[in-house]
């Protein structure tokens, strides 16, 4: 389904030639970066190479010193996180994701509530958006959550997770960026969220998962793309490479070219 | 997918749910048992001559409270109410005493329409000024809002050397009527304060809002996580200046309430009221690190605050016991509720 072969021709999200600077730090350097519809590309490298900077330069919330980036074949300009929704990307942060005290359908709405009359003054429509929050979990396989009226503090980690990207692909998104959905999960619950993820690939979407978990990645992800100090030194296809290569290159002892 | 062995949804309990999960019930139910208790003790307690009395004492600060709630559910404070309740009550008085000398007077109700939105405009325009410092300054509230308290007190003096003021030309009467009057009732209910109704319709559209509109769910996301609400796009700068400008004019409110039931607007007015109004609206549950704070709860810890008071005046203890038994209460509704949530996980 996703060995290269079937996959659309041409990539949903380019970025060329992306560089960032901030002060003396040269975060980014000539960075190329491609998603194609219904793939999951892993993002790794280490600390400080500087994945969440080309995270962010997507998102909308860094603007790129140079390079360009073309989505769905145009050039576009991202210049906050607003028009990065509006193009139809979505980033799920690691933990600045949800408030706890309000519920589940209150935390997928949050922002773009639907209601009825003038835009901040008119009625809530609950009942429409818990419906809306219920199909979106149901289409996305998310079946541990079947009360969306419970707090999310009620929630467990990979149940909030689940929330946080259900969240952002509700909004007819084709690119979904995730900051390390894992990381503070355990094996079930990671396992939740990886089975999302494949979910979310197999409806088309294209996905940036970040990752410092090889397993993680080399079990949901298509192709691999490393970054070395602000700079992409190599792009595997799973099915082509192993983890030792992957570490090689993230350690810089291997200087495969892309 | 076969997934299985994942956490659910916990199961909760109904008193674990909603409003009877909430502080809030808790000091509704610590009330009831009060009221009881001193019906039992004293007779003069729950004759209507008294339940009136107690309607209108706790109104004066109740309107405030609603608006401090506000705040504090959006994890912020406002110290300034109490001043700000003097400096409206200052401005309405000078207001109609200006438009009297200046024997301006329209119609019937001008003086009175246009002296009470100039206190307001005043309160609104300390409101803004709260919200820009913590909004768009990033200033911390409590010590935006300390010197907010101390600035208007201060001009509160200046204003009229220090003398305080009082209501005065064509409409006096029609102001004392609108803000102090009691509404008779038939037999055996008591009347009803006037200030008791603006209470209750303003607690109605509070709940309105903050239940049933965005802007309320806003208010609640602030408290509960201001960076996801802001990068979820929710616009976090406007709602909380619009919820410190509400505070500070429902302040305002409260002072021209007290005003017109005093027949004037001393300087001193409402001195030190913040710590009764934040006090009541912790007890009534709202939560000073955000998030968590209701219309209701806001006025069942007026009222408890009203009745303690009340009840040691009927029982002849000294009323300088008030203030001691309301902090006891403060820290036994945060305990009780601490120990309730430690249950609850
Ligand atoms: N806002 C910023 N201001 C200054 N320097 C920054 C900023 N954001 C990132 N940097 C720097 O840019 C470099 C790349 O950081 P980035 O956060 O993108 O790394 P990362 O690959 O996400 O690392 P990690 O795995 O630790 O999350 C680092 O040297 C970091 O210190
Ligand atoms: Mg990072």
């Amino acid at each position: 389904m996703n060995d290269g072969s079937g996959l659309a021709a041409a990539p949903v999200l380019a970025l060329s030639g992306i560089s960032k600077r901030f002060g003396a730090v040269q975060a980014l350097t000539d960075v190329d970066f491609e998603v194609f519809p219904g793939e999951v590309v892993a993002l790794t490298g280490d600390n400080g190479a500087g994945k969440s900077t080309l995270i962010k330069v997507i998102a909308g919330t860094h603007a790129p010193d140079a390079g360009t980036i073309r989505f769905d074949g145009a050039e576009v300009s991202i210049n906050s996180p607003r028009q990065a929704a509006a193009l139809g990307i979505e980033t799920v942060y690691q933990d600045l994701a949800l408030c706890d005290n309000l519920d589940v359908a209150a935390n997928m709405f949050l922002g773009r509530e639907t209601v009825k009359g003038p835009a901040l003054l008119g009625r809530l429509s609950d009942l429409d958006m818990e419906r809306r929050a219920l199909e979106v979990l149901k289409r996305l396989n998310v079946t541990t959550i079947r009360n969306v009226r419970s707090p999310v503090a009620m929630l467990s980690g990979g149940q909030r997770q689940s929330v946080a990207i259900s969240r952002a692909v509700m909004w007819n998104s084709k690119v979904v960026l995730l900051d390390e959905p894992t990381a503070a999960l355990g094996v079930a619950q990671t396992h939740e969220v990886l089975e999302l993820i494949k979910e979310l690939r197999a409806q088309g979407l294209g996905v940036v998962l970040i990752s410092h978990n090889l397993h993680d990645v080399f079990e949901v992800a298509d192709r691999i793309a490393v970054l070395r100090l602000g700079r992409n030194v190599a792009t595997f296809r799973r099915d082509e490479t192993t983890p030792e290569e992957v570490v090689a290159a993230i350690t810089g002892v291997l200087e495969t070219t892309k | 997918m076969g997934v299985q062995g994942f956490s659910n949804v916990r199961e909760t309990r109904f008193w674990q749910r909603g409003f009877l999960a909430s502080q809030s019930a808790y000091v509704l139910g610590a009330l009831v048992v009060l009221i009881v208790v001193m019906a039992l003790s004293s007779p003069n307690f729950l004759t209507e001559r008294n339940i009136s009395n107690v309607m209108q004492n706790f109104s004066f600060i109740a309107i405030a409270t609603l608006g401090t709630t506000l705040v504090i559910i959006t994890a912020g404070i406002d110290l300034s109410v109490g001043s700000t309740m003097a400096l409206t009550a200052t401005a309405t008085s000078l207001a109609m005493r200006w438009l009297n000398d200046a024997g301006f007077y329209p119609f019937p109700g001008s003086a009175f329409i246009l002296s009470v939105a100039a206190g307001l405009a005043t309160a609104g325009i300390i409101g803004l000024a709260n919200g820009f410092a913590v909004a768009k300054l990033k200033l911390a509230p409590f010590v935006t809002t300390l010197g907010t308290l101390s600035i208007v007190r201060g001009l509160t003096y200046v204003a009229t050397q220090g003398r305080g003021t009082s209501p005065d030309g064509p409409d006096k009467g029609l102001f004392l009527a609108v803000t102090s009057a009691r509404i008779p009732m038939p037999e055996g209910i008591p009347n009803l304060p006037v200030a008791f109704i603006y209470l209750i319709a303003l607690a109605l559209v509070m709940w309105v809002a903050l239940n049933h509109t965005a802007w309320g769910k806003h208010v609640y996301a602030i408290g509960g996580n201001e960076a996801a609400a802001r990068l979820t796009g929710v616009n976090v700068d406007r709602v909380k200046i619009g919820v410190y400008v509400l505070c500070s004019v429902s302040a305002g409110l409260n002072g021209i309430i007290i005003s017109g039931w005093l027949g004037s607007a001393p300087a001193n007015l409402a001195n030190a009221y913040e710590l009764t109004i934040i006090a009541a609206a912790v007890i009534g549950g709202a939560n000073l690190f955000g998030g968590v704070g209701t219309a209701a709860g806001a006025i069942i810890g007026c009222i408890l605050i009203e009745v303690i008071r009340n009840g040691l005046v009927l029982a002849r203890v000294d009323p300088y016991w008030q203030q001691t038994l309301v902090g006891c209460i403060i820290v036994a509704a945060v305990f009780v509720d601490r120990l309730r949530s430690g249950r609850t996980g």
